[in-house]
């Protein structure tokens, strides 16, 4: 279980443009590439500084291969992090304004509360 | 001495598409822009004639500068510029770029003072605030001449405070700017949500996600009832009206800064897709 490294994927994606991109036309080498490269990156700290640990578990991994959004909701990743990068990479497929968003809502429509637990 | 002025006490919620809504036109103009304009403006005059100097901002950053690796639960920044907005803003909600002065003799005063009141405030020299403080800026003062001091709750990222610290906070920023010597008038703003989903099945529905808990919010916050807000609300309940319903405790602290059972000078609130909008001002000295 690795929600924490999911999350820092959904949050390094999100805030690069060139990766919002990348991740949309490619999603599993991109994700490849941000586990073998990024994932033990420590934003605050020297590229030098990495932690030594982190990787995705093969559900996690999947889940973000296959822009999976159901899937990583019920692995617990954060809501807010979820949607946001979830519109970047659809919402311009869609005509009607807030339709994707809807559709997102739609394909949860099976979940009553308590929703998977986001905490890390 | 001479002691800094409250003159005004403003909680909000705040809707990141205000900006596109109310500058749409024509066909792309939503047909509930006009009210929702009309109720802006109102509101955005009851912090004009309060004639603030120096704005206190109350939000939280939606993971964009602070991060899991290293997250405070309350934040007060101490610089003399906030440059705002930020990329994945801009994509989705049309967001500016826009910079902000700071006010960092007030931000000295609220880190010192609140340190010594038993809150281990992180601070921030070099902080770039998002849409939880540029809504409020847009909707209420849109020229942005205003030097800040921006105060970041965590709302966001379990485990947060509870909800009575939020509360004992807004009491403890209210005491701090009346002891700030100084002869400016300080408006203390804050904004946060009621009921809201955000990624869940509950989103985007054509209300907030349970406007009988808006409902209660509105009363609470409007006559600032914290004893029924704190006897209702813990960090477990949040979660039931909508997965980012947190934001309501950026209410609660500003129930602390307007003070038990104070009624608000001015209430109104809207009932929109996705969440309810609500608006609330209070005037400490009297309304001017």
């Amino acid at each position: 279980m690795s929600k924490y490294l999911v999350d820092k994927f959904l949050f390094t994606i999100d805030r690069d443009p060139d990766l919002v991109e990348r991740y949309r036309e490619d999603p599993s080498s991109t994700v490849a590439w941000w586990e073998a490269e990024q994932a033990n990156l420590i934003l605050n700290c020297h590229a030098g500084e990495r932690s030594t640990w982190l990787s995705f578990t093969d559900p996690e991994r999947d889940a973000l291969s296959s822009h999976d959004y159901v899937a990583l909701f019920e692995l617990g990743a954060h809501n807010f992090l979820l949607l946001t990068l979830f519109i970047a990479l659809f919402e311009r497929d869609y005509a009607e304004p807030l339709a994707f968003q809807r559709e997102f809502a739609a394909r949860l429509g099976h979940w009553s509360l308590p929703y998977p637990d986001i905490s890390t | 001495m001479r002691v800094a002025t409250i003159a005004a006490i403003i909680a909000s919620t705040h809707h990141p598409f205000y900006l596109r809504a109310s500058t749409a036109a024509g066909e792309d103009r939503p047909p509930f822009a006009d009210e929702w304009v009309a109720k802006i403006e109102a509101f955005r005059e009851t912090l004009t004639r309060a004639r603030p100097d120096v704005l206190v901002m109350v939000g939280s950053d939606h993971f964009h500068q602070l991060w899991l690796d290293n997250m405070p639960q309350f934040l007060v920044g101490k610089a003399p510029f906030y440059d705002a907005n930020y990329y994945n803003e801009q994509r989705e909600f049309g967001l500016p770029r826009m910079t902000l002065r700071g006010d960092e003799d007030l931000s000295a005063h609220l880190l010192r003072g609140g340190i010594d009141l038993g809150f281990d405030l992180a601070f921030s020299n070099e902080l770039r605030v998002d849409h939880s403080i540029t809504c409020p800026i847009i909707t209420l003062r849109p020229q942005a001449d205003l030097p800040i001091v921006p105060v970041y709750t965590n709302i966001f990222a379990p485990p947060m405070p509870q909800p009575k610290r939020f509360v004992e906070l807004g009491q403890a920023i209210r005491d701090l700017v009346e002891s700030w010597p100084s002869d400016q008038r300080v408006a203390i703003i804050g904004t946060g949500h009621l009921s809201l989903e955000l990624g869940g099945p509950r989103q985007f529905g054509p209300h907030g996600p349970d406007p009988e808990f808006d409902r209660k919010a509105v009363s609470w916050i409007a006559s600032s009832d914290l004893d029924a807000a704190l006897a209702e609300v813990s960090l477990d309940s949040l979660w039931r009206p909508g997965n980012a319903t947190h934001g309501f405790m950026d209410f609660m602290l500003m129930m602390g800064v307007a003070g038990k059972n104070v009624k608000a000078d001015y209430a109104d609130s809207l009932d929109l897709f996705h969440t309810m909008e609500a608006y609330f001002t209070w005037y400490p000295e009297g309304r001017p």
